[in-house]
């Protein structure tokens, strides 16, 4: 039902084109994340499927409807904003009731259905305040009810989470990922935190400059990430990049290990170095060792009760079986 | 600055703010007191401030030799008319300069601010001219247009910031929720301009109220405003202080009291919503 | 958005507006420039032929021309900088907390909503006057001889009256725009060391920029055609003549229409110097 094909998709703004011919397919029912650093065309890519934005060139078609020249509101898709983009004027119960009012549903169905929205989100009690009465979260939930009152064939969301503080923000990613196991609607979410992503999505597209870098599922895109940009932007702390001789030992031009998938020893193992900074962060410890031979600093995550300082000299081992190679164009061998 | 602040110097704050405001209100309120004096104390040596003898003859003296409620009411209907004008023709050139840009709006913008520094004097005669041919000297119409396309710029200039406040994403959100270009307008846009609206309108209105150039140029006696009652008091016979301070008092009267009533969007109108 | 139907559509709200405002500009524009070329007199003969430049010389010319030009400079230049050297003052002052700050907020804007008739007939009568003005009171009271503004400090007291009048808008911009300083920069600054004047210097005024542009936009365009004041008061003697007011005088007072457009050209080329200049200083500022 819900299944977006995006074909040959381009758009320019004026001579500059901010997303070349792009082929994308999301099935129904898929929580598809788009994510990339800030510019890369995730957010146009988003407005585009709405209908906010013209395409230049190419098709989108939306629950096997032809979509290209649709209106925003004739795509049946639904939208959460980055600022939640709440009428500032009207109660809750009426910013949520808007698109039922604007599609002239009947009173009775219009209270049904907020009613039943306020209830999911916990915004029975607020539905006569203003929006500007409510706190960060409560507003990112009117917005959520807005969305889901239509009962529409997609959701999108736009970094919905970048205003809220680091708690709620993990209250929320728990709440979303809920609602599309109950709706089991599509939905689309565009966002540049990599956690965000890995936590919530069944399928994951890492955009850079427009360019759909790979996609895939959380765990394909960390354990075999297609070349070293997506490498270095899903996992946390980063993963290592180790050029020169010891990449060569490994048959390629640069190798990649994750900070998790390196052994950590005072006596043995293969690369000598200093502890230059320790993080603790009680069941974990990150560990920045400045290795000489390398000319580099690699980032070691190891267990928490794991009792080495700054300053100890330590050796390295990465685990064989988990080192990534990448050729000169940064492409996996 | 939300800092605490002590007492003391929170007083010595009060007591100068209010010593100045005083002092930048004291000719208003001057005026207003020598209005209810005799024409003797009005020039009593040492001036009289509160203890006089009150008298409101005056106002009925005033009232008797030149009619004020015409002088008020053609103030009204020129200041009122040219002000709802105004607006009419300025929301939707607003509309699309703030929500349609392209490339040219901002120099178009400019340019209307721009027909403002035009001296009027360097147009009176041609102005007067046209009026004559079309019928328009000392009428409601004339004077309206006139006061419409004096305060047009200004009108265009305000409403276009306050539109530009309007975040965007709200309004995409609407067509997102499948509202029409009219529904948008009708249920988003305009509710959230209203303030703005307000704002625009008291301003122009206290404009045209006050404008002293054309209204005394292009009136006689049938179609002039408040700007001429007062000015009739300026020839030396009419030299009479308390006179002359009822008459200015019945002048400034109604657009000083709307002013106090409408201060919240008066302040925001007043910074031609060119600052926030 | 912007589809093509939109902008087709954007362009037809916006028509009515321009048209109007380029009718109101140029219609009148066009005629000034027609009769400045002949020698025009509607009292005295009417339409007396064509004339060429004579009415341009004669215009700058004549001993009132220059004297008329440095007056308006005069006014528009000491109003500006007296309403924002004291609005900013004043603004600070607003700006600490303190008790009625709504009231005294009300007394300040006042004077705005008096019309420029009024003010400028109770300043020359109540005030100014030599023998009944309150000052007149005042100086006596401190045994100095009472002045005659009008005759003596003609200029001076006009630039006071229109001051007094535009003092309000100048604070009230000035105060909206202290207010929205952000309180973490000035508490940061502090830290950093710098006393309160450098504070004033280094922060506030900065800030305070974009505001000033605007003050200075808005007061010049209504300041250069100041008209009420002098017709009122001095009725443009003792030096207190404006260009404004000189072209009033050819055209309505000796009625000839041919000099006083010539004279319309003069204070229309004057406001298109000013103009061009105060737009450079806006749109740069506004861009911000």
């Amino acid at each position: 039902m819900g299944k977006i094909v995006l074909n040959q998709v381009t758009k320019s703004f004026g001579d500059t084109q901010v997303i070349p011919p792009l082929d994308l397919t999301i099935e129904d029912g898929e929580f598809t994340v788009f994510v990339g650093p800030s510019g890369c065309g995730k957010s146009t890519l988003l407005r585009l499927i709405a209908g906010l934005e013209d395409v230049s060139s190419g098709s989108i078609e939306i629950a096997g409807r032809e979509a290209t020249q649709l209106k925003p509101a004739q795509r049946e898709l639904a939208m959460v904003f980055q600022s939640y983009a709440l009428y500032p004027h009207m109660s809750v119960r009426k910013n949520i009731a808007f698109p039922l009012k604007m599609a002239k549903m009947d009173k009775a169905e219009i209270d049904r259905r907020v009613e039943s929205a306020a209830d999911i989100l916990n915004l029975t009690d607020y539905l006569e305040r203003r929006p500007g009465q409510l706190s960060g979260g409560q507003r990112q939930r009117v917005a959520i009810g807005r969305a889901i009152v239509r009962e529409p064939s997609a959701f999108l969301f736009d970094e919905p989470l970048s205003n809220l503080d680091a708690a709620l923000r993990v209250g929320m990613r728990l709440e979303i990922s809920e609602l599309h196991k109950r709706l089991s609607t599509t939905m689309i979410y565009v966002t540049h935190d990599q956690v965000e992503a890995m936590t919530m999505a069944t399928k994951i597209v890492v955009l850079r400059a427009g360019v759909i870098e790979q996609v895939g599922s959380p765990l394909e895109l960390y354990n075999t990430p297609r070349n070293r940009f997506v490498a270095g932007f899903i996992g946390s702390p980063k993963m290592n990049f180790i050029e020169g001789a010891l990449a060569a030992e490994h048959d390629a031009h640069c190798i990649g290990i994750r900070p998790e998938h390196i052994d950590v020893s005072a006596t043995e193992g293969s690369i000598q170095g200093t502890i230059n900074v320790s993080e603790h962060l009680g069941s974990d410890t990150f560990f920045h060792v400045n290795c000489e031979a390398l000319n580099t600093t690699l980032t070691v995550r190891v267990d928490g009760e794991v009792g080495f300082n700054r300053g100890d000299t330590v050796f390295l081992t990465p685990k064989s079986d988990l080192i990534h190679r990448f050729d000169e164009q940064g492409l996996r061998l | 600055m939300a800092r605490a602040v002590t007492t003391q110097r929170k007083l010595i704050n009060t007591g100068l703010a209010w010593a100045i405001g005083l002092l930048i209100f004291f000719p208003i309120l001057w005026t207003i007191l020598t209005s209810f004096k005799s024409e003797g104390q009005a020039i009593a040596d040492p001036p009289l401030f509160l203890f006089f003898d009150w008298t409101l003859e005056n106002y009925a003296i005033v009232q008797e030799r030149s009619d004020y409620g015409k002088y008020l009411m053609n103030s009204i209907i020129i200041a009122g008319g040219s002000t709802v004008l105004g607006v009419l023709i300025a929301l939707p050139a607003a509309w699309s300069m703030a929500f349609v840009p392209s490339r040219r709006t901002k120099d178009i913008l400019l340019w209307m601010l721009s027909t403002k520094m035009l001296p009027a004097v360097g147009v009176l005669y041609p102005i007067y001219l046209i009026f004559i041919e079309l019928k328009l000297l000392d009428s409601h119409l004339g004077l309206t247009i006139v006061l419409m396309l004096i305060n047009l710029p200004i009108i265009v200039w305000m409403l276009y910031t306050y539109f530009k406040e309007i975040p965007g994403e709200i309004l995409e959100a609407a067509r997102m929720d499948g509202a029409s270009l009219k529904n948008e307008i009708l249920y988003v846009l305009t509710p959230m301009a209203v303030p703005g609206i307000a704002s625009t309108m008291l301003l122009s209105l206290i404009l045209a109220w006050n404008e002293a150039f054309w209204t005394l140029n292009l009136t006689a006696a049938k179609a002039a405003p408040l700007t001429a009652f007062i000015a009739s008091y300026s020839s030396p016979e009419g030299l009479f202080y308390a006179k002359l301070s009822a008459a200015s008092t019945m002048a400034i009267a109604p657009i000083l009291i709307l002013g106090w009533f409408s201060q919240k969007q008066l302040v925001r109108g007043l910074t031609f919503g060119a600052v926030k | 958005m912007a589809t093509q139907h939109s902008r087709t559509a954007a362009r037809a709200m916006m028509a009515p507006a321009v048209v109007l405002l380029l009718g109101w500009m140029l219609v009148p524009l066009i005629m000034t420039l027609y009769f400045s070329f002949k020698k025009y007199l509607p009292l005295r003969g009417g339409d007396l032929g064509w004339v060429g430049f004579d009415n341009y010389v004669r215009f700058v010319s004549s001993s009132s021309f220059w004297p008329s030009v440095q007056t308006t400079l005069l006014i528009v230049g000491a109003v500006l900088v007296i309403t924002i050297a004291l609005g900013v003052l004043l603004a600070l002052l607003l700006d600490q907390p303190m008790f009625g700050q709504g009231i005294v907020r009300i007394l300040v804007i006042a004077p705005f909503f008096v019309m420029p008739t009024v003010s400028a007939l109770i300043w020359k009568n109540m005030f100014m006057d030599a023998n009944y003005g309150l000052f007149a009171y005042l100086w006596e009271f401190f045994g100095a001889e009472p002045v005659a503004w009008m005759s003596q400090a003609s200029i001076q007291s006009i630039i006071m009256i229109v001051s007094w009048q535009w003092l309000p808008f100048a604070t009230l911009i000035l105060l909206t725009a202290i207010q929205s300083l952000d309180s973490e920069q000035l508490e940061a600054s502090e830290m950093d060391g710098a006393t309160t004047l450098k504070r004033f210097w280094h922060i506030v005024l900065p800030h305070l920029s974009r505001a000033i542009t605007v003050v200075l936009l808005i007061q010049t365009i209504f300041l250069l055609s100041i008209f009420a004041e002098i017709f009122v008061t001095t009725g443009g003697a003792f030096g207190s003549k404006t260009l404004t007011y000189l072209i009033f005088q050819r055209v309505l007072e000796s009625q000839n229409v041919g000099l006083g457009s010539a004279g319309g050209v003069y204070a229309i080329i004057l406001a298109n110097i000013v103009a061009i200049f105060l737009m450079r200083i806006v749109g740069k500022n506004l861009d911000k």
